[in-house]
């Protein structure tokens, strides 16, 4: 089998998960959802989480909130597997927020400790934060692509593997769009570590690439991909494996707010083999044009 | 036999280190645990407790304005008894209080950004003066009027400015009161008698010795040079915090597991190897958390988890290595040497894109995610260390035991090397 042969099928299965992606946010932005399901560190606003023995329905949490604060549409949403609630509004200031935790522990007859915690963003940090997670994945793909156009004196394969890179980006953007991912701080931590993650199976396969053209001279371009590929394929798939196995823990024993982020994780790093295998050559093979492959 | 039996030394000092670095990260050193797990100091989001992050409601602020800020907001901490509490400086305009395990986190943070704005007012609530414009203020015991007993009060004194206006305002209001006003609270109403030209008052009032003194600390450092506003509170509860450290030790422990059987099944001896290095890292990354008093944090610790699962990516480029140099017909141990070496390149490209992840996550992450950012860079160079190093050390060392079958590294030996699609799978194939 070859990957560079069937590279059209692979572009196409990427492309689909993306369109699906971005047909989520256009929905979910049609419907008032939001493109994501931004949580307040991106939009500003007060979290309280509260664990509550007696179990009552969203909207008696909803309408003691709305009673205090006089907030309409205060967003309650249940953690999954525990008795915990998450509860979004508006912000508040200090004096209100003392004001709903003592109206909530007196009407679901709570003690301190069933206020799990109490968080407030200003607009000014959401903005920030916003601007900082589109910053932050586009300097380091300025990084990543300077590194490895400086390492492997080769332009063309550094914007290959930068595509393959962003391609990972999409996906995950996808995932956190069709299942209403919460968006929050450790959403930018999951992108990073995907993209170090990624970068680093595309150039393993580059490396080989580069020591098999000087090797295999009299062969095709083409044929030295799929070599290359395959001979890293187990390496790719231990390695993906291992990181996964250790992420998967996370996931099936964490608390939420780690939860929240391995998931994500464990998608970006299928999604970063994926494309380091079946992505990242093809994408050189076709940057280099007619002109430039051997055959 | 000479080598056999530096063999055996080298690999008993590893046994050796390896057993020591993980009770030493178990245990700590002595009754303070350095070292230890018990001593790596733990997140907010781990422990419970509140972070704020005030802004300078003005712009253009100086730095020293900064320094005195923080040092006013510290005392005010100190005299809480929050002595864990962390202040420090965030940007150019703001400021971060961290205080673990506080109770009442609402009132702490009103009281810790208040302004304690000390005004002098006459009776039509005119500000005549204002706190700035004082230079000390401490507390006094003495008689106060000619027929009183001996009482604590606060004497001020005022700076140039601040004598001018207020010996202006006690010429304006001879005979009736002025009004010392703090945070809007009447603290004491004295009667002018007569104009005061030296720039020097006292408070009178109901005080006992403690609460002069405080108020006299109040306004010494109560001019906060500018307003606090608060733009990001988080107040986590000590139970969530506990729920976090068991359910990550778990996760930790069945991550780190799972990997390690992988390695073992995968590469038999080689994954020995390899999951001896391993452990050795696992040591050395909770005595370095300890040892530099990173604090840990809950995505942090997937921080650490995660990194086991990427330090073995080094050992597994390795032996993929060796299985293809061991297939061109090579003696096992040069291609134990010839694998590590053509691997390396790899390896460190592969190490130092993911510290580029790191590193700018590090420098535009805020709070626990520079946690994560810390521990994943601590991990991918540790891990590179033991990967590379010390699993070739092991693997030389088993080696020069005379345990050299191709077969126990999960090694094809290469007689039965084929092209690998006409090999018949019920072979040698494992």
């Amino acid at each position: 089998m070859s990957i560079v042969k069937n590279r059209f099928k692979f572009f196409a299965v990427s492309a689909v998960l993306i369109i699906c992606g971005l047909v989520a946010m256009i929905i979910n932005a049609a419907g008032g959802k939001g493109i994501f399901n931004f949580d307040i560190e991106f939009t500003g606003g007060t979290e309280i989480t509260v664990n509550f023995e007696n179990e009552p329905s969203s909207d008696e949490i909803a309408k003691v909130i709305t009673d205090i604060t006089g907030q309409r549409t205060p967003q309650v949403q249940k953690l999954v597997g525990t008795n915990g609630f998450t509860i979004k509004m508006q912000s508040i200031d200090s004096q209100t927020r003392t004001d709903v935790v003592n109206g909530l522990k007196s009407s679901f007859s709570l003690s301190d400790d069933d206020i799990l915690s109490v968080q407030d963003i200003s607009g000014t940090i959401s903005g920030e934060m916003q601007k900082t997670a589109v910053l932050a994945v586009f300097v380091a793909c300025i990084c990543m692509l300077v590194y490895i156009t400086i390492r492997f004196n080769n332009f063309k394969m550094g914007v290959s593997a930068i595509l393959a890179l962003l391609h990972d980006v999409f996906i995950m953007l996808a995932f956190y769009a069709v299942f209403r991912i919460p968006v929050n701080n450790s959403f930018i931590a999951a992108l990073l570590t995907v993209l170090g993650y990624s970068i680093n199976a595309t150039i393993v396969i580059f490396d080989r690439i580069r020591e098999n053209s000087r090797k295999m001279d009299r062969d095709s371009t083409q044929k030295i991909i799929d070599t290359s590929i395959f001979q890293t394929m187990r390496r790719s798939v231990y390695t993906s494996l291992t990181t996964l196995f250790a992420i998967g823990a996370v996931f099936v024993f964490g608390v939420d707010s780690v939860r929240e982020f391995a998931l994500p994780m464990m998608v970006g790093i299928i999604s970063g083999a994926y494309s380091s295998v079946c992505l990242s050559g093809s994408l050189w093979y076709a940057f280099l044009g007619a002109k430039g492959r051997k055959e | 036999m000479k080598t056999r039996g530096k063999s055996i030394a080298v690999l008993i000092v590893l046994a050796v280190v390896a057993i020591v670095l993980n009770l030493i990260a178990l245990f700590g050193i002595g009754d303070s645990h350095a070292f230890g797990l018990k001593s790596i100091k733990r997140g907010l989001d781990l422990n419970g407790g509140v972070s704020i992050v005030y802004q300078a409601d003005k712009e253009d602020v100086t730095d020293d304005d900064m320094r005195a800020a923080i040092g006013l907001i510290q005392s005010r901490l100190d005299r809480r008894n929050w002595t864990e509490a962390e202040v420090a400086r965030q940007g150019s305009n703001r400021i971060r209080v961290e205080i673990p395990g506080v109770e009442d986190a609402e009132s702490a943070i009103e009281e810790l950004g208040k302004t304690a704005q000390l005004s002098f007012v006459d009776e039509e609530g005119n500000i005549l003066v204002t706190g700035d414009m004082i230079e000390e203020a401490h507390m006094e015991v003495g008689a106060v009027s000619m027929d009183s007993a001996s009482s604590p009060y606060v004497a001020i004194k005022f700076n140039e400015e601040g004598t001018a206006a207020f010996a202006e305002a006690t010429r304006n209001n001879v005979g009736k009161s002025i009004l010392i006003v703090m945070d809007d609270e009447i603290i004491s109403a004295p009667i002018v008698n007569s104009a005061i030209e030296n720039g020097e008052a006292m408070i009178t009032g109901n005080f006992t010795g403690e609460s002069a003194q405080e108020l006299a600390d109040l306004i010494q450092e109560g001019s906060m040079p500018f307003g606090l506003e608060v733009i990001e509170m988080n107040n986590i509860g000590a139970r969530l915090g506990s729920n976090a450290i068991s359910t990550s030790l778990m996760a930790a422990f069945v991550g780190v597991g799972l990997v390690l059987l992988f390695m073992l099944i995968f590469y038999r001896l080689g994954g020995f190897a390899a999951d001896w290095a391993l452990c050795i890292y696992m040591g050395l990354e909770v005595i370095f958390l300890s040892g530099f008093n990173v604090t840990l944090t809950l995505p942090g610790i997937a921080g650490v988890i995660l990194s086991v699962g990427m330090a073995v990516d080094a050992n597994v480029i390795i032996f993929e290595r060796l299985k293809e140099e061991i297939a061109m017909g090579k003696t096992m141990r040069s291609a134990v040497r010839n694998s590590f070496s053509r691997a390396f390149p790899a390896i460190l490209d592969g190490n130092i894109t993911t510290l580029i992840a790191a590193f700018v996550l590090y420098f535009m992450g805020t709070g626990t995610i520079k946690g994560f950012a810390i521990t994943l860079m601590m991990g991918i160079i540790l891990s590179m260390f033991t990967a590379i190093v010390i699993t070739r050390f092991i693997i030389m060392g088993i080696i020069g035991l005379g345990i050299n079958n191709p077969r126990l590294f999960a090694v094809k030996p290469k007689l039965t090397v084929v092209e690998n699609k006409n090999s018949n799978k019920g072979g040698n194939e494992k």
